[in-house]
């Protein structure tokens, strides 16, 4: 697959700070990620696996350590600029679909379609382009409440992936629905990941991991298996 | 560079649906947060509106005076108390004088066969007035220098006295009894409009008699008040002066004898009125506005928090804070511009109510509307401003985690 690196962690360091304490949430983590891979990090919860996703996807800079997304590096990067990185290449699925529910699910799937300038028409189009592929062209009319949960994830996965972005990075994406839909979702990130999508899956459920090309473990913020332990 | 320009334009027809779709969500909040700048607007719009078509009807009735003319009352010293038919010659001949109108008020019951009134006022003028305001006579004739000359018993009367004496009977040539004397009426006029300032504050004549008649009639042989008929192109100031200088000499310099006013001063004095009156309102309405201002701030702010996590999904999917920040602004302003319009509709009627309870005219006065629309909408922008960065400057990672 590719062969081409998507991104490159080298001792990435991560510290909150919280009521006067630091907290080391990160702790020297290396990783690798090559263009169209399909990545699980398994962890438990409080292991930092949300962490580590924030700064995969630009939302969070890290304390210390080097982060090379597709050859930048995200440290340099000023808010509006992150924010640009975020548009075109990160697809966000979060646990709960985030859907905003005054709009419908045409419009929410538009919605970082507005962020990166493109005009209503390409944007109705690419949208209900998108919500085909997520087998919703009966639904795109339909607010959030009048879908049901694996149907709002559906949504949320065609709004992640309407801006083309070059990986998918999903936090628990089938923790809110029931196994069979759960599974539904799972074979639609495979067939993403099989039309060359990078997919980076945050879980702490093993079956599901398990559906990765790769895994790795993180525990009390390290990676301790799958991970690069030498740089 | 491009694109970001090019983001922003394509999301504001996007940011003002999503105002407006929180706005109809938020109806009754909405409502409540607007009536504050709604209660300014409209209180704007109502009072300059409704000062203007006052004052305007005011100055209105002023022009219609005619300007060009100058109005002296005479209090007199102790030696002279007023003016004699010589006095109001020695004025008449003054270089920007045309001519003077002498007014002399008679107290007494007007009667006609066995009607009697009260009511009706009894001016003494003179042949001049009807020369300088050829329009006034609709029926028979005008008082004349002869009738000055001979103190005459005539009378020209006005259209009340017709109602109330002679409908369906010709007037000219009737006697009418003023204080007990027969006068024999010669003419009719419309509408007495060429007192001068005098009239504004007298009311117009019902009968209007010989001046020298007047006087004969008060037992006196002095006019305490004249309206002074200025040059065509006469500047009303020399004039003033001219007057002040003959009316010094006139009174052997004594202080305080006598007081000129024209039109312009009293046009002046009244803008000056007018201006200060909508000052004071707009700075009570703009009271009203910073309150509803404080309003809107306190609902945006609410707001913001309740739609933290919106906000981090939105910085999540690629939206820089500029461009949250407008979506807040936008959402302030709308809302603000729309109270403000509402005021302005609730203004205009009001006011249009009260023009018509006043009695005056309604003049659509598109500068209150632009003004407290305006004023409206950039309170809603100053009052959103903190709101909206608050909203721009959330940390999309704690915005996310808000759910």
């Amino acid at each position: 697959m590719g062969g081409d690196i998507f991104f490159r962690m080298r001792g990435i360091d991560k510290d909150y700070h919280l009521a006067g304490e630091s907290v080391h949430v990160l702790k020297k983590i290396n990783l690798d990620l090559q263009e169209g891979d399909y990545l699980s990090v398994l962890g438990p919860s409080g292991s930092g696996k949300s962490t580590l996703m924030n700064i995969i996807g630009c939302l969070d800079i890290p304390t210390a350590g080097e982060y090379i997304l597709r050859g930048r590096a995200v440290e340099d990067l000023d808010e509006n600029e992150l924010a640009g990185l975020r548009n075109r290449e990160i697809g966000f699925i979060f646990q709960n679909s985030q859907l905003l529910p005054r709009l419908t699910a045409r419009k929410n799937v538009e919605l970082p379609l507005i962020y990166a300038g493109v005009r209503p028409r390409e944007r109705r189009e690419r949208a209900e382009a998108m919500l085909e592929r997520v087998g919703l062209s009966d639904r795109m009319e339909h607010l959030p409440s009048q879908l049901s949960g694996g149907q709002q994830q559906r949504v949320a996965i065609a709004r992640a992936m309407v801006c083309n972005p070059s990986i998918l990075l999903a936090d628990e994406p089938t923790g809110a629905l029931d196994q069979k839909t759960g599974a539904q979702i799972m074979e639609l990130f495979q067939e993403l990941n099989d039309e060359h999508r990078t997919v980076v899956m945050i879980t702490h459920d093993l079956k599901i991991a398990s559906r990765a090309r790769r895994i790795v473990h993180i525990i009390d913020g390290e990676i301790t298996e799958g991970g690069l332990h030498d740089a | 560079m491009r694109r970001r320009v090019r983001a922003n334009f394509v999301m504001w027809g996007e940011s003002i649906r999503m105002a407006l779709d929180n706005i109809r969500g938020n109806k009754v909040r909405s409502f409540l947060t607007l009536l504050g700048i709604m209660i300014g607007v409209m209180a704007v719009i109502t009072l300059i509106t409704t000062v203007s078509g006052v004052s305007g009807t005011i100055s209105s009735s002023f022009s219609s005076l005619g300007v060009g003319t100058l109005t002296v009352s005479v209090t007199g010293s102790d030696l002279k108390t007023g003016m004699t038919p010589e006095d109001l010659a020695v004025i008449s001949a003054l270089d920007s004088v045309d001519g003077v109108v002498p007014t002399v008020s008679l107290n007494g019951r007007v009667s006609y066969g066995s009607n009697v009134q009260t009511s009706f006022r009894v001016t003494g003028r003179n042949a001049y007035y009807f020369k300088a305001n050829e329009d006034l006579i609709v029926q028979g004739r005008p008082l004349t220098f002869v009738d000055d000359d001979n103190h005459s018993y005539v009378c020209v009367i006005s259209q009340n006295v017709v109602d109330e004496f002679f409908l369906g009977i010709n007037p000219v040539g009737e006697t009418l009894y003023v204080a007990g004397l027969p006068f024999t009426i010669v003419g009719r006029y419309e509408e007495d409009s060429g007192g001068g300032v005098a009239s504004i504050f007298s009311g117009s004549p019902d009968v209007i008699i010989p001046y020298t008649t007047g006087l004969k009639v008060n037992n006196s042989n002095e006019v305490t008040s004249y309206t002074v008929y200025l040059k065509e192109g006469a500047d009303s100031a020399t004039a003033k002066a001219e007057i002040e200088e003959a009316m010094d000499t006139l009174f052997d310099f004594e202080e305080d004898c006598y007081t000129v006013a024209s039109m312009e001063t009293i046009e002046e004095r009244m803008e000056t009125m007018t201006t200060m009156m909508s000052s004071l309102l707009a700075g009570i309405a703009s009271i009203a506005l910073l309150v509803g201002g404080i309003g809107i701030m306190n609902m945006m702010l609410t707001t913001v928090t309740e739609r933290t996590a919106e906000i981090g999904l939105k910085k999540a999917l690629g939206a820089i804070p500029w461009q949250i920040q407008s979506q807040f602004l936008l959402e302030s302003f709308m809302l603000s511009l729309f109270g403000g319009l509402c005021g302005a509709a609730m203004g205009l009627i009001l006011s249009y109510a009260l023009c018509q309870v006043l009695g005056t005219n309604f003049v659509f006065n598109g500068g209150a509307v632009l003004l407290g629309v305006g004023f409206s909408a950039a309170v809603g922008i100053i009052f959103g401003w903190a709101p909206a960065r608050k909203a721009s400057r959330l940390n999309p990672i704690d915005a996310l985690r808000a759910v």
